[in-house]
C-alpha cells in the first residue's frame, strides 16, 4: 500500500505468468505424455517424479544460497539424513540394529520428522560455523557434505553400510479416488499403496506447490527482507537490528528442512537408501540448478532444476543412441562399429558425455549470466551495473 | 541525566588500544561533534556505542540502560541508530526497500507513511529516484540515504559517521543544513567529522579526540576560536 502510494501504481509480480505456465505444464503434462506414448506413460512419470525431487532441493538451497547469500557445498548432506530418516522409521531394518524392534511410522508423518531432523542437523552445523563468511563458510559446509554419506556408510550397524537399506515400506494414502485415468472405475479406495508413477507424480506436484507458497511467504516476510538484507552488507544489516547470527541460521535450517523432505520423499519412492547417493556431486548439481535458474527467483530455480535435470537423466544419457541414429541416417553407418582404438561412436560420445554437460553451462552462464529466470535485483544489477561502495574492511568485520 | 553517557572506555582492537578512558555525553535536543584526524578513534567511538565493538573498561549509559556489552541489533531496538561510516548501503535493493530495512527494528509501525513523506522532504532527490537500486545513486544521494534510512528507525539518538567523506562542496552544505533540520525537529545528533570547521559551526558543543583520548571539550563557538584547534584542524 505504501508502496504504491510511492512507486505510484501497483507493483505487478513479474513471476506471475512464470508461475501460471509452471502450474498448466504440471496439470498438462502426465495427460500429453499419455497421448504422445499410447498409454505406456510409466517410464516418463518415473523420471518426472523424481526431477520433482531436485526441484524441491532447488528451491531448499535458494533460501540459503540466493535469498540469504551463504554458499552451501554440503547441502546433499541434509538430503541424506532426510532419505535416512525415512529408512529408520519406516522398514524393518531396525529390527537388525542394535534396537532390535522394525519401526513403521506412515510416510507422511516422517515427511514432517524428518523436516525437524533435518533443520536439527542445519542449526547443529550452523551455530558454530556461521559466524564464518563467504568462503570460509563454503568450506566447513564441503567437509559436512562429505562427513555425512561416511557416517552412514561406516556406521553399518545401523545402516547396513554400503550396501544401505532397502525395502522400506511403501507410502499409502488413507483415501484416494480411482477413476480411469488408472483404469479403473471410480471409486474411493481407503489405504491406497502409492505404487504407480503417476501417483507420485500427482504427490510430487502437490508437495512443490506447498513448498512454492511456503517458500514465497517466507521471501516476502520481514525475515526475507533481513536475508536480502545480510546478503547485501552483513554489518548494515545489524546495524538497522537485524541478528544477522539468528537470521542466517534460520536460512540455514529451513533450507535443511526442505533437503529434509525431498529426502524422505526419494526414499519412500525409491524404496532404498545407499550412502553412494547423496556424494558431493549431488550438492554441485543443485547448486548448478539454484545458479543457472536464476538465484534468489523461486519459478528460475524451478526451471533450472527441471532443465539440469532433464540434461543430466535424461538427454546426455540418450546422446549415444541418439549419435548412433544419426550416423546411420547420414550414411555413415561404418562408425557405429568399434575398430582398433575407436570404440564405436555410441561409446566415444558417452565418453564424451561430461564435456557435452560442461560446455551447456559454460555456454549458458556466458549468454545468461544473470540465469534463466533471474530476480529482478540481479537483472537491474547486470543491467544497470550497481557500484558497490568501497567499504573499509577493519579487523572486527570478520568476528562480529 | 544525559540522554547518552560515556564514561572513561577503553577499547582495544586485538593488542593495540584504539580508545584510552573516553569520557563524552550528548542532552536531549543537542549536536554533539566528535572531531579529530584520522585514526583518532572517532568512528571506535560510533562502532563501540552501537554496539559492533566493546569496551574493555568503562560504562555506556543510554536513557537510564547500560549499554556496553549489548548487542547491535540490541542497540538499534534501545534507540540509537547511526548511518555508518561508508554509508553501507544495501547496494541491490531501491531506494524505497532501503529506507524500509531502516524501519526493521521498529515495534511501531503505524505512522510510516508520514515518516517516508518526512525524509522524502528533507531529500527531494530521494523522491525522485524512490524507485532506483542505491548502488546506482551519487555519492551524495547516497549519504542522503543512509541518513533517511536511520532516520525511519525513529530513533531517540541519531548517529553521523563522517556524512561529508568524498562530497563535493555543495552537497557538503546541503548535507549539514539538513543535519541542523532534523536537529531542529528534536533529533539529537552525534556527529563524527574530519570537516571540522563544518562540524563545530552547527554544533552545540564539540569533542577533540586525539589518538584515542579526549583532549579538549567546549561549545561549538569556543572549539572554532580556540587557537589549538584552530592550529591543529582548521589550518590557520
Amino acid at each position: 500500500m505504501l508502496r504504491q502510494f510511492w512507486e505510484g501504481g501497483p507493483r505487478r509480480d513479474p513471476n506471475t505468468i512464470a508461475y501460471v505456465v509452471l502450474l498448466v505444464a504440471a496439470i498438462f503434462f502426465p495427460i500429453l505424455v499419455n497421448v504422445i506414448t499410447g498409454g505406456n506413460s510409466s517410464a516418463i512419470m518415473t523420471i518426472a517424479a523424481d526431477a520433482g525431487v531436485y526441484v524441491l532441493l532447488a528451491i531448499g538451497l535458494n533460501v540459503v544460497v540466493g535469498f540469504a547469500g551463504l554458499l552451501d557445498l554440503g547441502y546433499a548432506a541434509f538430503f541424506a539424513i532426510g532419505a535416512y530418516t525415512y529408512a529408520f522409521l519406516a522398514s524393518d531394518h531396525m529390527r537388525v540394529t542394535p534396537l532390535g524392534e522394525p519401526i513403521h511410522i506412515s510416510f507422511w508423518i516422517v515427511l514432517l520428522i524428518a523436516m525437524f531432523v533435518a533443520a536439527s542437523f542445519g542449526v547443529i552445523l550452523g551455530a558454530p560455523t556461521l559466524r564464518l563468511r563467504g568462503d570460509y563458510l563454503a568450506i566447513v559446509t564441503l567437509g559436512f557434505g562429505e562427513i555425512v554419506p561416511r557416517v552412514f556408510r561406516n556406521a553399518s550397524s545401523w545402516t547396513s553400510g554400503v550396501n544401505g537399506i532397502s525395502a522400506l515400506d511403501i507410502p499409502s494414502l488413507p483415501l484416494w479416488l480411482q477413476g480411469p485415468w488408472s483404469g479403473d472405475a471410480f471409486a474411493f479406495v481407503t489405504d491406497f499403496k502409492v505404487i504407480s508413477s503417476l501417483a507420485y507424480y500427482v504427490i510430487m506436484v502437490i508437495l512443490v506447490i506447498i513448498c512454492v507458497i511456503l517458500v514465497r511467504n517466507l521471501h516476502r516476510s520481514r525475515l526475507g527482507r533481513a536475508w536480502m538484507a545480510v546478503r547485501e552488507d552483513e554489518v548494515a544489516a545489524a546495524a538497522m537490528g537485524v541478528n544477522t547470527v539468528a537470521v542466517k541460521l534460520l536460512a540455514f535450517s529451513i533450507g535443511a528442512a526442505f533437503s529434509g523432505f525431498a529426502g524422505t520423499y526419494y526414499a519412500g519412492k525409491l524404496s532404498l537408501v545407499s550412502p553412494e547417493n547423496f556424494g558431493f556431486s549431488v550438492s554441485i548439481t543443485i547448486l548448478v540448478m539454484v545458479v543457472l535458474g536464476g538465484m534468489g527467483n523461486i519459478p528460475g530455480v524451478i526451471t533450472g532444476a527441471l532443465l539440469i535435470y532433464y540434461v543430466i537423466f535424461v538427454l546426455l544419457q540418450q546422446l549415444p543412441e541418439y549419435a548412433v541414429n544419426f550416423v546411420s541416417s547420414i550414411g555413415l553407418s561404418g562408425l557405429v562399429r568399434s575398430s582398433g582404438d575407436y570404440p564405436g561412436i555410441a561409446e566415444f560420445i558417452s565418453r564424451l558425455k561430461f564435456l557435452v554437460f560442461g560446455l551447456i553451462l559454460v555456454i549458458v552462464m556466458l549468454v545468461r549470466p544473470q540465469g534463466l529466470l533471474p530476480s529482478r535485483q540481479r537483472e537491474q544489477e547486470l543491467h544497470k551495473g550497481v557500484h558497490d561502495e568501497p567499504v573499509i574492511e577493519d579487523v572486527t568485520a570478520e568476528t562480529t | 541525566m544525559a540522554l547518552l553517557e560515556i564514561s572513561k572506555i577503553d577499547v582495544f582492537y586485538g593488542r593495540v588500544q584504539a580508545l584510552r578512558g573516553v569520557t563524552l555525553s550528548v542532552d536531549a535536543g543537542e549536536i554533539v561533534a566528535l572531531i579529530g584526524s584520522n585514526g583518532a578513534g572517532k568512528t571506535t567511538t560510533l562502532r563501540t556505542i552501537s554496539g559492533l565493538m566493546h569496551p574493555t573498561t568503562g560504562t555506556i549509559s543510554f536513557d537510564g540502560r547500560q549499554l556496553q556489552q549489548t548487542k547491535a541489533h540490541e542497540v538499534v531496538r534501545v534507540g540509537i541508530c547511526q548511518s555508518p561510516e561508508g554509508r553501507r548501503l544495501f547496494p541491490r535493493m531501491t531506494v524505497f526497500d532501503n529506507l524500509m530495512m531502516g524501519t526493521y527494528a521498529r515495534k511501531d509501525l503505524s505512522r510510516l507513511q508520514d515518516d517516508i513523506a518526512n525524509v522524502y522532504s528533507l531529500f527531494p532527490r530521494l523522491k525522485e529516484r524512490t524507485k532506483q537500486l542505491a548502488g546506482t545513486l551519487s555519492g551524495g544521494e547516497q549519504q542522503m540515504l543512509a541518513i533517511g534510512r536511520a532516520l525511519m528507525a525513529h530513533p531517540k539518538l541519531l548517529m553521523l559517521d563522517e556524512p561529508s567523506l568524498g562530497l563535493a562542496p555543495i552537497l557538503v552544505e546541503t548535507i549539514f543544513r539538513v543535519c541542523t533540520d532534523i536537529n531542529a525537529q528534536g533529533m539529537p545528533i552525534l556527529l563524527v567529522e574530519q570537516n571540522a570547521s563544518k562540524a563545530l559551526e552547527i554544533a552545540h558543543r564539540a569533542y577533540v579526540l586525539e589518538t584515542g583520548s579526549i583532549v579538549q571539550t567546549g561549545t561549538g563557538k569556543e572549539l572554532l576560536s580556540s587557537p589549538d584547534v584552530q592550529r591543529a584542524y582548521l589550518g590557520m
